[in-house]
């Protein structure tokens, strides 16, 4: 299957040179029902494949359990995926040993949604952004304590409440704090997973414009996971919805939100509560009987892939 | 067409929360009205004080939070805070229902959906056993529950998110409230199941002509659903109008911000971010609460809170860029 797709004109800084390649990722979570009852199969993540470029925003949307942020967790290895292929700068990622992932790490990062649960509350701020450098033995402390500083100011901050602990910040800041912590070892592609929808709507946008620009500065590639499709409409280049553990369609975010061409895509998109009073919402409904759900993705436009 | 009275009328209720350095007004002198078949909603961001809104009407607030101010008339009554805990319980539920956030929490997970309902009814003495039985097929029925009659006899965790908090409607609507309180519905859930949620709720309100308060921090759902809109900042109400207004015309420095601040407009640029975070209440600026990351700040806005103007047809705003002293 061709991967190719029509590049309009570019958003972000991506050069057409894939970075991150997954093929027929699998993850299968055994769920054991009760005592006598043979344990069954969840499929949490079943056959996707996709590709992030250099320098590009790639979209990955879908309601809860949909399996999108499994799916990053398997990229990173946080979890293990059950079979499927990894490809970091075509290197391949589930062949690597131990050490040799804990290297790549440094290369792929991620930054969680929770600002409130993700920084450990124990340890002042600088300690925290500081933290990936030690494990990964860079730097001697003097060049460390500037690295950081240098990191807080990138993000935003005001280098004097480098000493503060977690909850003297507000979710914003803290996000900020995640978002450092995150660069400090210089990676190339970070997993951004629902990164904004713990914040309040005018803090949001700070984060956002945020990541904008430390990508334009820094040719980050974002594989950002969002149930805000309106978030993913704005700043992705690139969109792929998933289902119940699949790729229902995917393709340049400009012609999949104007042209939907699987069921449930049309279904989501409807439903997006639009703040525009003279917006008439026609709301989809998707007949979940009259679904292919086994449906492969097949080619329905230029870069455009749905599975119907 | 005959002006009716509003059903709801909110004068300057100010609820408070005593803290060692002082006070601190969760709810500020905040004023609105709602009338039967209508829609408010309340938007604001987390800490403006929406939530606490609703909980002082239903007279919920936790002591150490006090709540002051008023009146709060209601369907007649001239004051639902001068009446005594057991008359306002009789309203709590009966004439006013309400459901909160979380449908995965707020039904008892050791009691049938049946039995829940049940309850509701037989609290406020609405009629026998088999009554109640009879009356929450219908009540599922109208919520648009699947097979209500085997459904009476499930417990809540099988259930999925969105039916549940279909079955805290019916409960809701048991009883025939007249105003119906509905504190971020929809927030836990998918965006299709949202879609359904608002929807039924816009047709409960349609079918028993109630007066709906829509508590909600996304302006797409107020876009969708009010008739009316309000938004807080800070513990007040910065700015009031017709729904339609406040998206086209909005006044408020904040509530143009919040609308600017939506994704939309050419795909990744920069979003319009307001600057700097919402105030802890503890240690408000002695002037506007929202000067500090206002735009259009000027001299006068540091002196005293700014008083309601208004802005429009049935449009107030708390601003001082529309005092009659300043051009």
């Amino acid at each position: 299957m061709s991967l190719d797709y029509a590049r309009d004109k570019p958003f972000d800084s991506a050069q057409g040179r894939p970075l991150v390649e997954v093929r027929h990722l699998v993850k299968q979570f055994t769920r054991s029902e009760g005592f006598l009852s043979k344990p069954s199969i969840v499929h949490a993540v079943n056959d996707v494949s996709f590709t992030v470029d250099e320098g590009e925003t790639f979209g990955l949307v879908g309601e809860s359990g949909s399996g999108k942020t499994t799916t990053g967790r398997c990229i990173l290895r946080l979890i293990e995926p059950t079979s499927g292929e990894v490809r970091f700068r075509g290197d391949d990622v589930l062949a690597y040993s131990k050490e040799a992932m804990r290297q790549a790490r440094r290369q792929m990062q991620i930054v969680f949604q929770d600002p409130y649960s993700s920084l450990n509350p124990r340890m002042r701020v600088r300690e925290i952004i500081e933290e990936p450098l030690v494990i990964h033995g860079i730097g001697t402390r003097e060049s460390r304590t500037e690295r950081v500083v240098e990191l807080y100011r990138l993000v935003g901050l005001d280098p004097a409440t480098l000493d503060r602990y977690p909850h003297e910040f507000s979710g914003g800041q803290r996000q900020r704090i995640g978002v450092a912590r995150a660069l400090a070892l210089n990676p190339s592609f970070i997993i951004a997973d629902e990164p904004v929808s713990a914040l309040d709507v005018s803090i949001q946008a700070q984060v956002v414009n945020l990541l904008i620009e430390l990508q334009q500065k820094l040719g980050l590639a974002y594989l950002f996971i969002a149930h805000d499709l309106r978030l993913v409409e704005h700043i992705c280049r690139r969109t792929a919805v998933m289902y119940l553990g699949r790729i229902v369609e995917m393709g340049n975010t400009a012609l999949l939100f104007n042209n939907p061409r699987h069921p449930y895509t049309k279904a989501l998109l409807s439903a997006i509560p639009v703040p525009d009073p003279n917006h008439k919402p026609a709301r989809i409904d998707m007949n979940k009987h009259d679904v292919n759900f086994d449906a492969p993705l097949r080619e329905v436009g230029p870069g455009h892939f749905a599975a119907v | 067409m005959t002006v009716e009275s509003p059903l709801l009328r909110v004068e300057d209720l100010t609820t408070t929360f005593k803290i060692p350095h002082g006070v601190v007004r969760a709810v500020d002198h905040v004023s609105f009205e709602l009338r039967r078949g209508e829609t408010l909603g309340i938007v604001g961001e987390s800490g403006s004080g929406k939530s606490m809104t609703a909980l002082s009407i239903l007279r919920l607030v936790q002591p150490p939070g006090e709540i002051g101010g008023g009146p709060i008339s209601f369907n007649g009554r001239s004051d639902l805070l001068e009446l005594s805990e057991r008359d306002m319980r009789r309203i709590r539920g009966a004439e006013i229902g309400f459901i909160f956030q979380e449908p995965m929490t707020a039904l008892n997970p050791v009691y049938t959906i049946g039995d829940q309902i049940a309850e509701a009814l037989r609290v406020h003495g609405r009629g026998t056993r088999a009554e109640a039985r009879t009356k929450s097929v219908e009540l599922l029925e109208a919520v648009k529950i699947p097979e209500p009659e085997r459904r009476l006899r499930d417990y809540p965790h099988q259930l999925s998110g969105g039916m549940r908090q279909r079955v805290l409607i019916a409960i809701a609507l048991a009883c025939q409230p007249q105003l119906l309180i509905a504190d971020e519905p929809t927030t836990a859930l998918d965006v299709t199941i949202q879609a359904e949620i608002l929807d039924l709720l816009h047709e409960m309100k349609e079918r028993f002509h109630l007066a709906l308060l829509l508590i909600t921090h996304d302006l797409g759902v107020v876009a969708g659903h009010a008739d009316r809109v309000a938004v807080m900042y800070a513990g007040k109400l910065v700015e009031q109008g017709p729904m339609r207004q406040i998206f086209e015309s909005p006044k408020h420095p904040y509530t143009q911000g919040l609308l600017d601040s939506i994704p939309g407009g050419a795909p990744g640029q920069r979003l319009r971010a307001i600057d700097g975070a919402v105030p802890n209440l503890a240690n408000l600026p002695p002037g506007c609460a929202f000067e500090p990351r206002c735009p259009k700040r000027f001299e006068l806005c540091t002196s005293a809170p700014p008083p309601s103007y208004e802005v429009g047809p049935a449009q107030r705003a708390r601003c001082y860029l529309y005092d009659p002293g300043h051009v």
